[in-house]
Formats: C-alpha cells, sequence, structure tokens
C-alpha cells in the first residue's frame, strides 16, 4: 500500500518570497519572521519555528493553516510578541487524538456547560493571549481564561455538551494539545491547605507585629529610670490589648500544628508539631493566668511571633511541595484514549479503551495512538514506539507485525486485532511497575522529621526536669516554677529548626528552576544529596533525540537527490538528511511508502530491503539507501551523538565521587560505542524495562544510593525504583511524572548542577540545624537558672531565626564550580 | 493618658483593615495565577 504525499499547502518558491501561495494575503506588518535582507536564510517555519523544507513558509499544512487562522482573526500580533523557547514544544499542530470530551463536561441547570483542560505547549504570555482572543471571537463562549501558572484552560459556553469539541478543534489546530482535565478534585484540595496556611499566616503576622508594638512599650516602661515607668493600670491595659489581639490569633493560626499535633499523637508517635502545640499552648494559658492575676509579665508576643515564623516556614515547605504536580494527571488521561473498534457490519464505534475486548479489531488512523496490545491484521505503516520502547526511530509495521498499546502510528491507516486490552497491556503494565516502585520509595524519612524524633522528648523532658528542680529542689512556689519551665518551652520551641529545612529548600529550588531544573518532588534535594550512582539511559538522555548524518563517503550530487526525496517525509532519518544538505528543492510527485521509503519515478530512498540493494554486510546502525537507474546504490549512515557536553558532564560527576554507569534497551553494539565514546567502563545493552528495575534494585541492594537519568516510558518503572531520578524535559510524559528532577535544554550538565546544588543545600540544612540547636543550647541554662524575662525569650527566638534564614540564602551559590 | 485609648484602637482599626483587605485579595483569587497576571499587562487589548 502507498500513500500519495501531497505537500499542496505552499507553491515551492526558490527564495521564500511567495508569500501568495496557499497562504494568506496579509503578513505581520514588520514581517519579522522573514526578514527581507535574507530572502534565502534557512527557513524556519512561519508558525511553530521549526526547520522547514527549504523555499517554504511552513513545515507542515497544519502550521499554515494555523497562520492563516490567525491572520484571518487579525490577531497577527501574536507572531510579533511571543519568545518561543527552544526547549519547549512548539506550537506544531498535529493530528489531534480523539478524547471523550463528554465525560469532563459539567452541564450547569442555567442552560451553561463548563470544561477543564490541561494545555500543553503554552509558551510564553502570548499563548495565553491568543487562545483568549480566538475564544473570545467565538459567540458561544461565556468564558475561556487560561490560568498561566497551572497551565489550565477553563471554557464555559452556552449551548450543547457536544459543541465542546469544535471549541477545542479551534485551539488545537493553532498548534497546542489540550487534555480533559479529571482530576480537578485533587487540585482543589491541594490548593485550599495551601490558601488556609496562606490566611493563618496573614493573621499571625497582623497580631504578632501589634502585640510586638505593645510589647515594646510594656518593655520599655519596665526600663524605669531610662524613661517614665509604667503605672501597674496602664501595664495591666496593654497586657489585655495584647490579649485581645493574641488569644483569637493564636486560636486560628495555631489550628494546623494542632491538628497534625493531634493526628500524630492519635497515631501513638511524635512529629514536630507536638513540641510546638503544648509550647504555644502552655505558654498563652499561662500568659493568661499572670495577665488575671496582674503580674509583670505576660509571654502573648513570644506566642504569636512563635507561630509566625513557623507559618513562613509552613508556607514555604508546601510551595516547595506544591510544584508542578500537574503532570501527574497526565499520566491518567494517557490511558483514556477511546479506540476505534470495527464491527460485524463494517461500520465502527469510538469504544473507552477498558471496553475494548481481546479479538476485537480495531482501526488505528494515521497519527492516532494504538489503544491496545495486538497483531496487525491490514495495512502498513511506521508506528513511533519511542513511547514504549524508548527506541528513537519509527518501527515498520505491516500484516502480522506485533504493536503495543501507546506507540503512534505515523503512516497508513492500520487494522489490529486486539490480543491484551486495559490493564493487560504493556503500557498498563509499565503504570503499575511505577506505581509499585514509587510506594516503596515514598518510606523516605527527610531530615527535619528524624531531628524532630530525638528534639522533641529532649525538650520537654528539660522543662519538666526544670520544673521539678524548681518546685521540689528549690522550694519555690508553684506559679514561679511554672512560669520557669515555660520559658524553657519558649526557648527552646523550635522555630528555627521548622525553619531550617525548607528556606533552603525554596532556595535551592528556585535557583535550579532559574536554570532549567525542575524539582518536583519535596524531598528530592536531600535524596539527590545520598547519591553515589548515576545510571544514565541511552538513547535521547546521553545522546541528542535527533539522529545525526554521516558525511563520509557520500558524493553531492546522491546526497543533493536524496535530500530533494527526504524533504517530502517526516521520518525522523529524511528529515535529518534534509537538515544536513541545507537548502534543496523538494522532488515533485513522491510517493511515500509508510515503514519503507520514498520513490520518484525509478528513483528509491530507503531501507536496504525497499532499495532492494545488498551493501556490507559489516555496516551496522540506523541507515538509508538511495538507489537511481544507472548508478551505484549509495549508503546513508546515520549516528546517535553524544549530547554536546555529554563526556564533560560525566568526567565532572567522576570528580564529585561518582560511579557512573549506562543502562540501555538498545543493542548492545550501539550500547557499547556511545559507552566507548563517553568513557563509561560500566555498561549493558539489551535491557528490558523489568532487567532495568532488577539492575537498579540490585544496585540499591548492594547498598548504593542511585540516581536514574532516563527517558522512555519504558525507563519510568526503573525511575521510580531508583533512590532518586532524573528526566530530560523531550521525554515521554510518563517519564516526566515520575522523576523528581526534570531538566530543560539539550545540555546534560544540568544533572551535574543539581547534584552540586543538592549537596551544598545538605550541607547549609545541617548547618541550619545546628546553628538553631546550638542557639537554644546556649539558652537553656538561662531559662533554666530563670533568667529569661518576656523580651530576652523574643530576642533569642527572632534572633535565631533570621541567622537562620540568611545562612539559607547561601544554598544560591550552588552555580560555582 | 487616655490618648492611649485611641491610639491603640486606631492602631488595631488599621491594622485591622489591612488583614480583612489582605484576606479579600486572597478569596477573590488574585494570587491564583501570578505568572499570568505578570504576562497579561503586555496585552492590554482584551476587547476580544
Amino acid at each position: 500500500m502507498s500513500v500519495k504525499v501531497a505537500f499542496d499547502h505552499d507553491s515551492p518558491s526558490p527564495c521564500g518570497r511567495g508569500l501568495g501561495g496557499g497562504g494568506p494575503a496579509r503578513v505581520g506588518s514588520d514581517g519579522s519572521w522573514l526578514p527581507p535582507t535574507q530572502p534565502c536564510a534557512p527557513t524556519a517555519c512561519a508558525h511553530c519555528g521549526l526547520p522547514a523544507p527549504s523555499g517554504r513558509r511552513f513545515c507542515c499544512p497544519g502550521c499554515a493553516a494555523a497562520f492563516e487562522t490567525i491572520q484571518g482573526l487579525g490577531l497577527g500580533r501574536y507572531y510579533q510578541q511571543r519568545l518561543l523557547d527552544p526547549v519547549l514544544r512548539p506550537p506544531r499542530p498535529e493530528s489531534a487524538e480523539r478524547w471523550d470530551l463528554s465525560r469532563s463536561i459539567d452541564t450547569k441547570p442555567d442552560g451553561t456547560c463548563e470544561l477543564s483542560l490541561a494545555i500543553d505547549g503554552l509558551q510564553c504570555g502570548a499563548c495565553v493571549w491568543l487562545i483568549e482572543s480566538v475564544l473570545a471571537r467565538e459567540p458561544a463562549v461565556l468564558t475561556g481564561r487560561v490560568n498561566m501558572t497551572s497551565r489550565r484552560l477553563k471554557l464555559i459556553w452556552r449551548g450543547k455538551a457536544e459543541d465542546a469539541g469544535g471549541l477545542v478543534g479551534r485551539i488545537e489546530a493553532l498548534g497546542y494539545r489540550l487534555v480533559p482535565f479529571d482530576a480537578s478534585a485533587l487540585a482543589a484540595a491541594q490548593d485550599s491547605t495551601g490558601r488556609a496556611l496562606v490566611r493563618a499566616l496573614a493573621v499571625a503576622g497582623f497580631a504578632a507585629g501589634n502585640v510586638m508594638l505593645i510589647s515594646i512599650g510594656i518593655w520599655a516602661g519596665e526600663a524605669a529610670g531610662w524613661l517614665d515607668s509604667m503605672g501597674p493600670a496602664t501595664r495591666d491595659l496593654l497586657h489585655w490589648f495584647s490579649a485581645l489581639i493574641a488569644l483569637p490569633a493564636i486560636a486560628y493560626a495555631g489550628m494546623p500544628f494542632f491538628r497534625s499535633a493531634v493526628a500524630a499523637l492519635r497515631h501513638a508517635h511524635t512529629n514536630m508539631d507536638v513540641p510546638i502545640s503544648v509550647g504555644v499552648i502552655l505558654v498563652t494559658s499561662l500568659s493568661l493566668v499572670e495577665n488575671i492575676a496582674g503580674a509583670r509579665h505576660t509571654y502573648y508576643d513570644s506566642a504569636i511571633t512563635l507561630l509566625f515564623f513557623l507559618l513562613i516556614g509552613r508556607v514555604l515547605d508546601h510551595r516547595a511541595r506544591g510544584q508542578s504536580r500537574a503532570t501527574a494527571e497526565q499520566l491518567l488521561t494517557l490511558r483514556g484514549t477511546d479506540v476505534a473498534v470495527l464491527r460485524a457490519d463494517g461500520s465502527t464505534e469510538r469504544r473507552a479503551q477498558q471496553a475494548v475486548q481481546p479479538g476485537d479489531w480495531i482501526l488505528v488512523a494515521p497519527g492516532e495512538r494504538v489503544g491496545a496490545d495486538g497483531v496487525v491484521e491490514r495495512g502498513a505503516s511506521s508506528l513511533d514506539a519511542s513511547l514504549v520502547t524508548g527506541e528513537s526511530l519509527p518501527v515498520a509495521a505491516g500484516p502480522g507485525t506485533a504493536v503495543f498499546a501507546g506507540t503512534i502510528n505515523q503512516g497508513g491507516p492500520l487494522t489490529v486485532r486486539a490480543t491484551a486490552t486495559g490493564g493487560a497491556t504493556l503500557l498498563a503494565e509499565c503504570v503499575r511497575l511505577i506505581e509499585a516502585a514509587e510506594a516503596r520509595r515514598s518510606r523516605f524519612v527527610v531530615l527535619a522529621d528524624r531531628v524532630a524524633r530525638r528534639y522533641a522528648p529532649a525538650v520537654h523532658l528539660t522543662a519538666l526536669l526544670t520544673f521539678l528542680g524548681w518546685y521540689f529542689g528549690l522550694l519555690a512556689p508553684l506559679e514561679q516554677s511554672l512560669l520557669t519551665a515555660c520559658a524553657v518551652l519558649i526557648i527552646t520551641c523550635p522555630c528555627a529548626l521548622a525553619l531550617a529545612v525548607p528556606a533552603v529548600q525554596v532556595i535551592a529550588t528556585s535557583r535550579l528552576f532559574r536554570s532549567g531544573v525542575l524539582l518536583k518532588s519535596a524531598t528530592a534535594l536531600e535524596r539527590l544529596a545520598e547519591v553515589d550512582t548515576v545510571v544514565f539511559d541511552k538513547t535521547g538522555t546521553l545522546t541528542e533525540p535527533v539522529l545525526t548524518f554521516r558525511r563520509d563517503g557520500v558524493d553531492a550530487e546522491s546526497l543533493r537527490i536524496a535530500a530533494s526525496l527526504a524533504a517530502n517525509s517526516r521520518h525522523p532519518l529524511a528529515r535529518s538528511l534534509a537538515a544536513a544538505a541545507g537548502r534543496v528543492a523538494p522532488a515533485g510527485s513522491v510517493t511515500e511508502h509508510p515503514g519503507q521509503g520514498i520513490s520518484a519515478g525509478a528513483t528509491r530512498l530507503g531501507s536496504r530491503s525497499f532499495c532492494d540493494c545488498a551493501g556490507p554486510a559489516d555496516a551496522t546502525g540506523p541507515e538509508l539507501w538511495l538507489v537511481r537507474p544507472g548508478h551505484d546504490p549509495v549508503r546513508f549512515a546515520f549516528d546517535e551523538t553524544p549530547r554536546q557536553d555529554a563526556a564533560h558532564t560525566i568526567a565532572a560527576l567522576r570528580a564529585m565521587g561518582l560511579s557512573v554507569r549506562l543502562l540501555s534497551g538498545d543493542h548492545a553494539a550501539a550500547v557499547s560505542r556511545i559507552a566507548a565514546a563517553l568513557g563509561i567502563q560500566d555498561w549493558r545493552g539489551g535491557a528490558s524495562p523489568m532487567d532495568k528495575v532488577a539492575a537498579v534494585e540490585a544496585l540499591a541492594a548492594a547498598g548504593h544510593r542511585v540516581l536514574m537519568v532516563g527517558d522512555g516510558l519504558n525507563d519510568g518503572p526503573c525511575l521510580a525504583a531508583a533512590h532518586v531520578s532524573a528526566s530530560p524535559a523531550t521525554a515521554a510524559d510518563v517519564s516526566q511524572t515520575v522523576a523528581d528532577v526534570v531538566f530543560q535544554g539539550a545540555l546534560l550538565a544540568p544533572v551535574a548542577d543539581v547534584l552540586r546544588t543538592a549537596r551544598l543545600a545538605r550541607r547549609v540544612m545541617r548547618q541550619n540545624l545546628t546553628l538553631s540547636i546550638g542557639y537554644n543550647v546556649l539558652a537553656v541554662p538561662f531559662a533554666v537558672a530563670g533568667y529569661v524575662t518576656p523580651w530576652l525569650a523574643a530576642a533569642a527566638m527572632s534572633g535565631s531565626s533570621l541567622l537562620v534564614i540568611s545562612n539559607s540564602f547561601r544554598a544560591r551559590g550552588g552555580g560555582q564550580r | 493618658m487616655n490618648v492611649i485609648l485611641y491610639l491603640l484602637a486606631a492602631s488595631l482599626v488599621l491594622g485591622g483593615g489591612g488583614l480583612v483587605f489582605f484576606l479579600w485579595s486572597l478569596r477573590s483569587g488574585q494570587y491564583e495565577d501570578l505568572e499570568g497576571s505578570a504576562n497579561r499587562i503586555l496585552f492590554d487589548d482584551q476587547d476580544g
């Protein structure tokens, strides 16, 4: 079977000047995307910015249509104002996967419908403006608002639920991918926790500021002799005012701690919130008793300031955890693709993936994802299996070929007989492995909790001993003994301790974020710092995602002819060849044979069998052949090239004392070549996803802490099994979901950078903990001896907190070597 | 020293006003999309 390639979206114009072509007559007023001074510059597609076949303005008909739509709506400003980030997915329209939207649509009684969608491909503010402007031009749409932080689109329209497909299609035609968003309940729950914390912080901040102001008045009044001394009546009034502000504020802002402490006690263990809650409640009640008795000292200010500082730590902690949680839900949507099932009478019906039975015949249209594992019955095509097997090259598929759910059909339509469906597919198996491995990993105990486990009993014991010592030992009155014990609790309250870790986390995380590294897990930094072994996947991780053409022994004429054929194909090898040849006019009237090659008359470009030539048998690796009448066949070889700085990064990792390994699913020959090129002695090829997990777990069993760096879905289980994991931003969605660290850009250096930052962060965290505990140890004797007055307690507490926060800023310096 | 009563009341009212205002802005979702808001001002013609 063959498909006629019809690239009629733009007339080939040698110098890219054919603006009339099939495209719009109107061009952005400044024409910035096509500088008139360089009409023959290598063309980037005017819409998506990817390389276009030379001489053309667009890389594909989809981009041409998107450009036309945008210009037609008068939104051409988009092209002038946008900033395309080369590391993100370009806005190239792809044949949309057909989602069943109806399940996610919320129909309101007043005749409006609501739908939430996750947007993939959002690049900058201009994208937000474009999407909102396009939706605003739809008369039925009431609200179309993009949230840039969470990358969601909220759509409300008047009319039928079925209209959703059209609206979503409008946006997808511009080059964005929209995925219906079901897991909104989870996101909402998480958001409300965050908001409750900020509200508590606001209340605590307000109360702390005001009470502290009043307290300064009281302390100034105490300092008789310098200033006019304060009478007891005024002092009592000010104390009552403090109580008026502090009591409700403490009751409200302390709730997060009280709740967590009660929950911990109910499960018969203790956490940092237990000493905090006990301290705050005891200090507040004692202050109230003292206040009623008209005593000189109350500690309202300490209690509320303490809560304020603790809440800062808590809010920072929550921020660090909440980053980019949305990716987790893409895993769910990946399983939810609908499948076209062929009925006995020849018609098709779309069914949810779970409803497909083994033995059903399913149709896979070009560009669609295969919905079940199965065997091809009819049709020929090439399949992009990168999501499942991690192989970078499409695999040819014809009758009899086994196909896997999750692969994408790149060529002609296929009819597949399902053999395994739903939970039995390889994709589902991978997802299960990931979940199992993640569950095992969640037992990691963070540094702060380990400290809290020992700290809390020690503090309570000291306070108790102080009370007993004063009451029974020194025979002091009950009130004085209690007050002294209370002062010990205030001085030792783990306020700086609670800030020590989250402050460093937030500072290190934001530093990494600026250099294109996203930390997804709150404990990732601590786990990264413990790593002693780095395991790399090969394809797409150590190597560039794109193959490069090896130029040796190919004459210019053959290259030119091959490139003119290749310019018509979307196959990665053909694209790489066309790009290497530079500016070549695409050949007309070519026929593409999916999974095999391209022909124009008697000239053929494609696989060895397609070109029917017996080349040297020793040649390995990806290749293309060109046959022409009257010429010898020409072989074009392609290499996987290591990322530009791969060797340098691996050397840097070794210099940090880490052992580096290579674990790949690719053929041993290809793996050994890359391993040799990068100087990795410890490598293994041909590993299945299960082999990889086994290898990583064997390392873990041998006492190693493994950082796994990989990108394919086949790496997913192994990423989850490793102590900590990283993925490049070009990785499959699933890998990014599992990975603790996602790094952007074409370089591998972020891997070394993130490890360096993590080690620095751990050092600063430990310093912070030492500082705050040291501070407490110094102050405790004074408290036990009864020398601590309210102002001393306040100063000690704020002082240690500020010290810890300023020290945390040192975690920013991770960039220097 | 009666003036202290007025001053205390005034400081409470001012501080409390700030608090209420902040809580209102939090409730009305102004901190939901900080990144988007920063970019939105660059595209001021939201006339559609």
